[in-house]
């Protein structure tokens, strides 16, 4: 019994060592600025969590391989430490406890979706930790007063608005009939929001309100009533299960809408998976290859989409684009504070104001950037559906293809 | 909003149609699910994976260049294979514990198989294409996929096909017999082992047919197993268990109610209303037994 407490004493006392030694891992190590993700590489975002990871990891590369990150005359690269968070919103808090406690991470880089970010915002909002996210849209996360947040994608309210817009243009500026279904999600019902703030300034009419439950898989009764009221349009925010759902079934039902807007067309691989059925579906995007921004890193979009696609065999997700740019705003606020303080680099992220590949990038006081507009692309096919391309039609700027309007009818596709 | 179902009746034909098509495949699940809860009293909390797994077989095949439909053939072969070696790994061991010990063993299933599908698969939400299109109705105004009616016919053919087999067959008559008195059934020579192992893959089999029905119908991501567990427990509940025509029944009407309170009521409603009724099904059913206690009081 004797032996065994002094083992159990021994063993203790060596973890202490072993956990209080990597306290003194810190921020910076040798020529290394250290910083922190939990991402998912498991768990049901496990594929959006490897666009990220992958953004991250391109952009760390061609960081370092162009010069690194110039602070006090001296080069630095980057390096991150990756966790797992299991897509799990109270495994991500410990995650960013335990980088920020035991790894001495002292700049984080944010998880995928906005769930996550927001369970880990208050953690490094807490130790005063600057953390520079690109896969959480979520309203909400700009509302808090945060101050080490900072967002580079568009807040998810912009997601769609433009499409109600569009529709109104279309319809000779007359107000127009919208029917939706959004899921019962944080992002989903901040898309939502978007849409009825867009509704009461065109003076539209809500007809449909639907609140798709998470496990629902299943539109017809809403399809049944967009049947019956004949909408404008028809809007869906559901992640990728609400994409594929809804063009399954609209294909199905045939229901005849004159314009589709959706989210997460990319990420459901819609055109891949449904082929011509997806044709015309209005899509939102944070990012995409043919709008003509610029860095010095990765060039421009065409050139990005180049460079991941060799370097991970599959052409990018704008999740994958977003998170590369979180890189390039913290290179740019380390070499404007020229300090590791954290308080110097938060000051210097705040006042961010860079174009990179991905888009203009300013942050507002909430953390979210003000500065791109999202874009909608609408997919088109060819004549059999085997091939599928998304083009640009809003906003008219940025616009590659014109915009078909209204969608042709099932009886005549 | 309210006048909807003035407005356009025929469309309550189109959501009831599209209920009981939905129905009839939750019923399929739910059969399964009351075969081995009444031959090993045991409730399979990974019946849902069980259905995504059927699933992904289906989309695999599909992948491959064979049309996904055909996996209603080859998914409940597989499936019975899995579900005979679930049995011999884990279930045989739970199978004369309390029912608590087993709905733990198959809980730890549930999560084992989502995580091993995600490894496998990816989470990445998938469908199959069926190409079979769409039958209308009612001057274009009902529209009803293929699909969906080839699901539903195929779960039908499946369950008329067990019950004979169960009625006709050696191994029937024991799973029969092994409900309804095990430790007699063994007496009599039935080696209760074997009707255990078989009804499990069984209940796999048929879970795969309908997996393979999702697959066209609906869509899949290892994930989304749960509310086919949660659904088919609720029909085994509310229709008792071997009972088939009542499971059938209850399963198809749980759907049209579902597709009505969600035409009528809104999406929001759909899953609180199923519930409610659930409850008020419950409580009813309660004084009614209530009463009949009193009898032999």
């Amino acid at each position: 019994m004797k032996i065994r407490n002094i083992l159990i004493t021994l063993v203790s006392a060596i973890a202490l060592l072993i956990s209080a030694s990597t306290i003194s891992f810190a921020k910076v190590v040798g020529d290394k600025i250290i910083l922190g993700a939990a991402v998912s590489l498991t768990g049901k975002y496990s594929s959006n969590g490897v666009h990220t990871q992958n953004g991250y990891n391109l952009a760390v590369e061609r960081i370092n391989s162009m010069g690194g990150v110039k602070v006090g005359g001296k080069t630095y690269k980057f390096d991150i430490i990756y966790y797992d968070d299991e897509s799990n919103s109270g495994r991500a808090a410990q995650l960013a406890e335990r980088l920020i406690q035991q790894d001495g991470v002292k700049f984080m880089l944010g998880p995928y979706s906005s769930g996550l970010t927001k369970a880990m915002a208050p953690v490094t909002e807490k130790y005063e930790v600057p953390m520079v996210e690109a896969n959480g849209a979520s309203r909400s996360l700009f509302t808090k007063g945060y101050k080490y947040l900072f967002a580079v994608l568009a807040p998810a309210n912009l997601y769609l608005d433009v499409a109600i817009d569009l529709a109104v243009e279309k319809n000779g500026g007359k107000p127009v009939k919208i029917a939706m279904a959004f899921e019962q999600d944080a992002f989903s019902q901040d898309v939502r929001l978007g849409i009825v703030e867009a509704a009461k300034r065109t003076g539209s009419k809500i007809i449909i309100d639907d609140k798709l439950p998470k496990e629902l898989n299943d539109m017809a009764a809403t399809l049944s009533k967009v049947k019956a009221t004949n909408p404008d349009v028809l809007v869906v925010s559901g992640h990728t299960k609400g994409a594929l759902t809804a063009i399954r079934q609209i294909s199905e039902m045939k229901v005849d809408v004159k314009m589709l807007a959706m989210t997460h067309c990319d990420a459901a691989k819609l055109s891949k998976q449904h082929g011509k059925a997806s044709e015309y579906a209005l899509c939102a995007s944070q990012w995409h290859k043919s709008l003509s921004y610029k860095d010095k890193f990765f060039g421009g979009g065409m050139k990005y989409d180049a460079d991941f696609t060799k370097a991970f065999g599959y052409a990018p997700p704008y999740q994958a684009a977003e998170s590369s740019a979180a890189l390039l705003v913290f290179k740019d606020a380390f070499e404007r504070a020229q300090s590791f303080d954290t308080k110097k680099v938060r000051d210097a992220l705040a006042a961010t104001d860079m174009q990179t590949f991905y888009g203009n990038i300013k942050f507002a006081e909430g953390g979210q950037n003000v500065s791109k507009p999202m874009v909608l692309f609408q997919v088109s096919c060819n004549d059999d559906g085997s091939k599928c391309e998304n083009k640009v039609v809003a906003p008219t700027k940025w616009a590659s293809a014109e915009l078909v309007h209204p969608i042709p009818s099932w009886s005549k596709r | 909003m309210d006048l909807l179902i003035f407005q356009a009746p025929i469309l309550m034909v189109q959501a009831s149609m599209d209920g009981i098509l939905l129905g009839i495949l939750f019923a399929l699940i739910a059969y399964g699910m009351a075969l081995q809860w009444g031959v090993m009293n045991i409730i399979n909390i990974a019946q849902g994976e069980l259905v995504i797994m059927g699933g992904y077989i289906a989309y695999f095949m599909y992948l491959s260049g064979i049309h996904p439909a055909f996996g209603v053939i080859v998914s409940p072969i597989i499936m019975y294979c899995v579900g005979w070696g679930m049995y011999k790994l884990v279930i045989n061991k739970v199978v004369d514990k309390d029912l608590f010990t087993s709905i733990l063993a198959t809980f730890g299933i549930s999560i084992l198989a989502q995580q091993l599908m995600n490894f496998a698969f990816g989470a990445d939400v998938v469908v199959a294409q069926s190409n079979f299109g769409t039958t209308m109705l009612f001057n274009n105004s009902v529209t009803l996929p293929n699909a969906k009616i080839f699901s539903g016919v195929v779960c039908v053919i499946s369950a008329i096909i067990l019950v004979i087999y169960m009625k006709k067959s050696k191994l029937g008559r024991a799973i029969r017999a092994t409900a309804q008195n095990a430790r007699a059934a063994k007496i009599l020579g039935v080696d209760t082992e074997k009707v255990y192992a078989a009804t499990f893959g069984i209940n796999a089999a048929l879970c795969g047919i309908a997996g393979a029905c999702i697959a066209i119908t609906f869509t899949l991501h290892p994930y989304t197993g749960l509310p086919y567990t949660v659904r088919s427990f609720m029909i085994v509940i509310i229709a008792g268990l071997g009972n088939l025509p009542a499971v059938a029944i209850s399963g198809m009407g749980l759907g049209v109610f579902e597709e009505w309170s969600d035409y009528l009521l809104g999406t929001e409603f759909r899953i609180a209303a199923v519930f409610s009724l659930l409850v008020i099904i419950l409580v009813y059913r309660r004084f009614k037994l209530a009463r009949k206690r009193e009898y032999l009081k």
